[in-house]
């Protein structure tokens, strides 16, 4: 049996619901959420990748790269308010987050 | 093979804001604080020049490898949002220094999140719409948390990053499948290859990729960040995250739907009109009982968005000159009323709870006459400017047999119109509270211009209604 684009979007379609998943169902860390926005953004580049191949164009393969360099700068931009944040609150528990209600 | 100088004369208004931002950048690194030297007239100043030379662009071009389009709607909507961006740095600087955060890091990000917009209003594809979008988003996130060693202010910041992540992360799943099965990332070329019975690819790629600009908008049901946002960031910014990035998402959500899916208008109709109702009933409902005025206009833009929705709707060109109207009169609006917000200041501490408006009238005549003039106006009383421009929403609605959904936004109107009313009897016939500090000229000068704007519209609407119907035009 030979993978086809069908096994490529559905590797794709599960990452991106864990990711999804793990910034909804999370409770404990914001850390987590972190990685978990990764993960989304790993499942789009599978498929953007995968429909590149498929498609033999070109296109799917220069947005992956635009991806990952938005992504670089997405993880550092959050980061450094995760810092901004830990330091006036000292923890970064995601139940904690609740300052604001209503 | 077009000339490099024709596509450069065609983004002249972008190169205008990099080059600014980046020599303010520069010149920072040397400079100092706001306050050491003219970072916010400078970038006042380029801004400004945007606008001039987004006036005297004319045509339509699209250039950069079809990335990128020059229309009168994509003009329209810049001269909005770099006003939005404009007025709200003047309005920021008296708070920030008051604040002692007045880092001239604070402009240069406006800058830079401007710049995002302009590219994202022109985008004409998907992969230029993803990082015009990300530009934005990424000088927004820094911006809320701008004030750091403010708990609630980082709170805000780390809460509108985590949800806008999510809901770029949605976007670009919706785009990379759309880009799979519609096998190219122009916007014309999917309306090309999208037509009649959609494959459920597209289908799905379309409903995140909604998703995901329905967030940057804040309609229901992604709207949960904000109010905490709204309350939490600093009030200048706050002022600026409801005007301009606002509009240039708008934007996109019309160009994309409107050029990227003509063929499949069906579908995208049920989505607009399902997150155009709730976000019109949520506005009106959940503002009922709010006593910080922040939150309170957080839940009066998200009705205002499915107001403006509802012309979306009608997928007319009627519609969507009635979008850009409503547009155009929710930013002045919108900026008219944060700059009372700004204004309120009892013995040099900001305070934002709708019960120190009470009994303005008899503390400070102008600003609370004025403040009246826009809560009417936010209202949709006529003959204010905000009647009119839910008027031609509702027309356009009711123009595409969209009665029922005319009358939810007619009935919501009048329920929120109870809190709007609310705030002018607290102005005019409460007990006095403590009375505001004198505000600097520039937020009274911003309050009365928006108040005298709002109630002379109509007087003389002529050129603001055939210069948005002339760039509702471009798109059809």
């Amino acid at each position: 049996m030979s993978i086809a684009l069908g096994h490529y979007l559905v590797v794709a379609a599960i990452l991106f619901t864990l990711g999804v998943a793990g910034i909804i169902v999370n409770r404990k860390s914001i850390i987590v959420i972190l990685m978990s926005v990764e993960l989304i953004l790993l499942a789009v580049n599978i498929n953007l990748v995968a429909f590149s191949a498929f498609l033999g164009d070109l296109t799917g393969q220069i947005y992956a790269l635009f991806v990952l360099t938005v992504a670089a700068a997405e993880a550092a931009i959050g980061l450094a308010i995760l810092v901004t944040y830990f330091r006036n609150r000292g923890t970064i528990a995601v139940e904690d987050i609740n300052m604001m209600k209503g | 093979m077009i000339p490099l100088n024709f596509a450069l004369a065609h983004s002249l208004p972008e190169l205008v804001l990099a080059i600014g931002a980046l020599g303010l950048v520069l010149a920072g690194a040397i400079r100092g604080r706001i306050s050491d030297w003219l970072v916010t007239e400078i970038a006042v100043g380029v801004l400004g020049l945007g606008i001039l030379v987004l006036l005297g662009g004319r045509g339509t071009a699209i250039v950069f490898g079809g990335a990128f389009v020059d229309d009168s709607f994509g003009r329209f909507m810049k001269i909005l949002s770099y006003a939005g961006s404009l007025v709200a740095l003047l309005m920021a600087q008296d708070f920030l220094v008051r604040e002692k955060i007045d880092k001239f890091e604070f402009p240069v990000l406006i800058l830079l999140a401007t710049l995002g917009m302009s590219l994202l209003i022109s985008a004409n594809g998907l992969i230029a719409l993803y990082l015009g979008l990300e530009l934005m988003s990424l000088s927004l996130y820094v911006v809320a948390a701008f004030h750091r060693d403010n708990s609630r202010a980082s709170e805000a910041g780390l809460k509108y990053f985590v949800l806008g992540a999510l809901s770029s992360g949605m976007l670009l799943y919706g785009a990379s499948l759309l880009y799979g099965f519609a096998g190219t990332v122009s916007f014309s070329g999917i309306a090309a290859s999208v037509r009649g019975a959609p494959s459920l690819g597209v289908i799905f790629g379309l409903v995140f990729l909604m998703a995901g600009l329905a967030f940057k908008i804040s309609a229901v049901p992604f709207h949960m960040w904000v109010p905490d946002v709204y309350e939490g960031a600093p009030t200048p910014v706050t002022a600026f995250f409801a005007s301009a990035p606002k509009i240039a998402a708008f934007a996109v959500t019309v160009r994309v739907v409107i050029t990227a899916f003509p063929g499949i208008a069906v579908q995208w109709q049920q989505i607009i009109i399902f997150v155009s109702i709730l976000s019109m009933a949520l506005g009106s409902f959940a503002a009922i009982g709010q006593t910080n005025i922040k939150r309170l206009m957080a839940y009066s833009s998200i009705g205002h968005v499915g107001f403006a929705l509802v012309g979306l709707a009608a997928d007319s060109a009627a519609g969507v000159a009635g979008v850009l109207f409503y547009m155009a009169i929710y930013l002045v609006m919108l900026l008219g009323t944060f700059a009372a917000i700004l204004s309120m200041r009892v013995n040099g501490r900001a305070v934002e709870n709708i019960s120190d408006l009470a009994g303005l009238a008899r503390n400070d005549g102008a600003m609370a006459f004025f403040l009246a003039m826009l809560m009417f106006s936010l209202a949709g009383i006529p003959p204010l400017a905000g009647f009119f421009a839910k008027f031609y929403v509702f027309y356009a609605a009711v123009e595409a047999h969209l009665y029922w959904l005319a009358v939810i936004g007619f009935v919501t109107s009048v329920v929120a119109a109870f809190y709007y009313l609310q705030i002018v009897k607290i102005i005019y016939f409460d007990e006095p509270a403590p009375s505001f500090d004198k505000a600097p000229a520039v937020l009274r000068a911003v309050l009365a211009l928006g108040g005298l704007a709002v109630l002379l519209l109509f007087a003389y609407p002529g050129p603001f209604v055939s210069a948005a119907e002339a760039a509702a035009k471009s798109l059809f």
